[in-house]
């Protein structure tokens, strides 16, 4: 697992992608950051974590789209699967770089809240909520990036399915929004991501929350496994 | 070391093996042999735990590729038909990720070092895999199936994309590794089967059809009846003077090879010598002998045999590997690989009449 994860992590830098995904979210949160905080005088970085949310999303898939089905399209994986390891490993292997790859990206938040201390108190509780939030819905996302990328051989296939599916987990609460029936509507807004989020931006860290975005994690990354499994067995 | 257990797979319903059975012993190099499509890629797959069997097991040192499939994955090194490269990485990075792969214990830099040096890429150690030649790549993914010296090494067509030079450093170095090691390993080159493994295995249309020893597909041509001659002057009077032999059958094949020389091909009755009456007659009428050979059957001749025949053997592993072990004995295989037109047909025909006519 150390060594997948050590060789992903390598493959991230040596190549664009890592770079890529880590400015684009500096940027971003730069702007937001110097908008909804240094620009309107708050101490809150809500508006940084709100917006932030969105970029994930958008970005997420950059940083799952090769992770499988490049290795299935290179025939890498046979180099793989006939290691020692099982593909418990090889899947979390994949799956920590990557998560590693969005912390060291989301953690500029809490360079700004380094930043606003200078100025003020700033309200970590609130500040480690959002970051813990940020950092849940981003490891679900990889989750099932992970999840979608092990589909197919296409990165480009792993890529739009994964914007189709982002964008639909975010809309969820729309959706569940043209449903009367209570139960149907209960539902599906329980699996919508955002309103899980919400009470995290609050600096509420709600155990419910936690098991929710964790137990996303855990099954899409066992799903993972199934189909590395299936294939083999075909 | 091996053992291969009525293995069977099926793609989409199609089948792909049919109940196939061998062992390997240590030390010992498998020629794996078949046409594309024969079943030897998805073999090999199967032996390493790539894909698994619809049916049957894959013993390795003992642990069986699926249930124990750690343990059994850790004693093989494995070279896929594409070499399972990274090619953004650089050749050292790449090599010492698959050793923490692998999980080796010893001296790592050392250790690598000394597998470069073997496979002969220690030039292009600090080069990006992408940039480098096919023959590079492929040995460097030779070099990773190297890696941590595993009991068991497989090679699916390991010298493809070499050129002749390379090709014999390589074939050199499997040859090398069989003291330690048990090695299978495909190729089409079937001079380079020959000149590297102990044990030949055919595979066609996802059957074994003959499993065997090398040296007896090489041995002397036993069951051979033509003869290549060029002789020097007249042809009709050389055919004439040659029909009259005792033993011959007919001369057909005749072809000018430059001034007033001749080749000729030479069918004679199996299990008499005419050589030397040849000789004699041929010589008593002024008329040298410019080349004199005997046409034995090559190993392709034998490959395409066993590869294209209609029938091929039932699934009685056991009966079937004996029948043809007995065939091949008689229709052993040569050095020169040379005008061998027509071995194909008599093959048959010559397996009825086993009393060699050992020239």
């Amino acid at each position: 697992m150390i060594a997948i994860f050590k060789k992903e992590m390598s493959s991230y830098f040596n190549s664009i992608i890592g770079y890529i995904f880590i400015a684009v979210l500096y940027l971003f949160s730069g702007i937001f950051f110097w908008a909804t905080s240094l620009f309107s005088d708050s101490a809150s970085l809500n508006g940084v974590f709100a917006n932030l949310l969105m970029i994930t999303v958008f970005l997420m898939p950059i940083l799952t789209m090769r992770l499988i089905s490049e290795e299935k399209r290179a025939k890498t994986d046979q180099a793989l699967f006939t290691a020692p390891i099982g593909s418990w490993s090889i899947v979390i292997g994949k799956y920590f770089s990557a998560l590693a790859v969005y912390a060291i990206g989301i953690g500029i938040t809490l360079v700004y809240g380094l930043m606003i201390a200078f100025y003020t108190v700033p309200n970590w509780i609130e500040i480690i909520g959002n970051f813990v939030g940020l950092f849940l819905v981003g490891a679900a996302l990889i989750a099932v990036g992970i999840f979608l990328s092990s589909l197919t051989e296409s990165q480009v296939v792993s890529a739009i399915s994964s914007y189709a599916v982002s964008l639909l987990i975010l809309l969820t609460d729309g959706l569940a929004g043209f449903f009367n029936d209570k139960i149907l509507h209960e539902t599906i807004s329980y699996f919508s991501f955002s309103k899980h989020y919400k009470s995290f931006t609050l600096g509420l860290i709600n155990i419910a929350d936690i098991v929710f975005f964790l137990s996303v994690c855990l099954l899409f990354l066992f799903l993972t496994t199934r189909v590395l499994e299936k294939k083999r067995w075909k | 070391m091996i053992e291969i257990k009525e293995i069977e797979k099926y793609y989409a319903g199609k089948k792909a093996l049919d109940k196939i059975n061998f062992t390997v012993n240590e030390g010992e190099i498998l020629g794996f042999l078949g046409p594309n499509g024969a079943g030897k890629s998805t073999t090999m797959n199967i032996i390493t735990g790539y894909i698994a069997p619809t049916n049957g097991t894959v013993l390795i040192d003992g642990f069986d590729i699926i249930k124990e499939s750690k343990k059994a994955k850790s004693k093989i090194g494995y070279l896929p038909e594409q070499p399972p490269l990274y090619v953004d990485m650089t050749v050292k990075s790449y090599l010492s990720f698959m050793y923490d792969l692998k999980k080796v214990n010893s001296n790592k830099q050392e250790h690598i070092n000394e597998i470069c040096e073997k496979v002969g890429i220690s030039d292009v150690y600090n080069r990006i895999i992408k940039k480098l030649s096919k023959g590079y790549k492929q040995r460097i993914g030779i070099a990773q199936a190297l890696i941590g010296y595993p009991p068991v090494i497989i090679l699916d067509e390991p010298t493809v994309g070499l050129d002749p030079k390379q090709i014999i450093s390589i074939r050199n170095l499997i040859k090398g590794l069989a003291q330690k090691h048990t090695v299978i390993f495909s190729s089409h080159i079937l001079s380079e089967i020959r000149a590297v493994c102990s044990r030949i295995l055919v595979i066609s249309k996802g059957k074994i059809v003959a499993d065997n020893p090398a040296e007896l597909l090489s041995g002397a041509s036993r069951m051979s009846n033509k003869i290549i001659a060029h002789i020097d002057g007249n042809t009709e009077k050389a055919q004439e003077i040659m029909k009259g032999v005792e033993g011959v059958l007919e001369i057909n094949d005749i072809t000018h090879k430059g001034d007033d020389i001749y080749e000729y091909i030479v069918t004679f009755e199996k299990g008499c010598d005419i050589r030397r009456e040849m000789f004699k007659a041929l010589a008593q009428n002024d008329m040298p002998i410019i080349k004199f050979d005997i046409v034995e059957p090559s190993l392709e001749d034998v490959f395409i045999e066993l590869t294209s025949r209609e029938d091929v053997p039932d699934n009685d592993q056991d009966k079937n590997s004996e029948s043809l072990y007995d065939k091949s004995e008689e229709t052993s295989g040569d050095d020169s690989g040379d005008g061998s037109e027509g071995f194909a047909e008599n093959i048959d025909s010559q397996r009825s009449d086993s009393d060699d006519s050992d020239i």
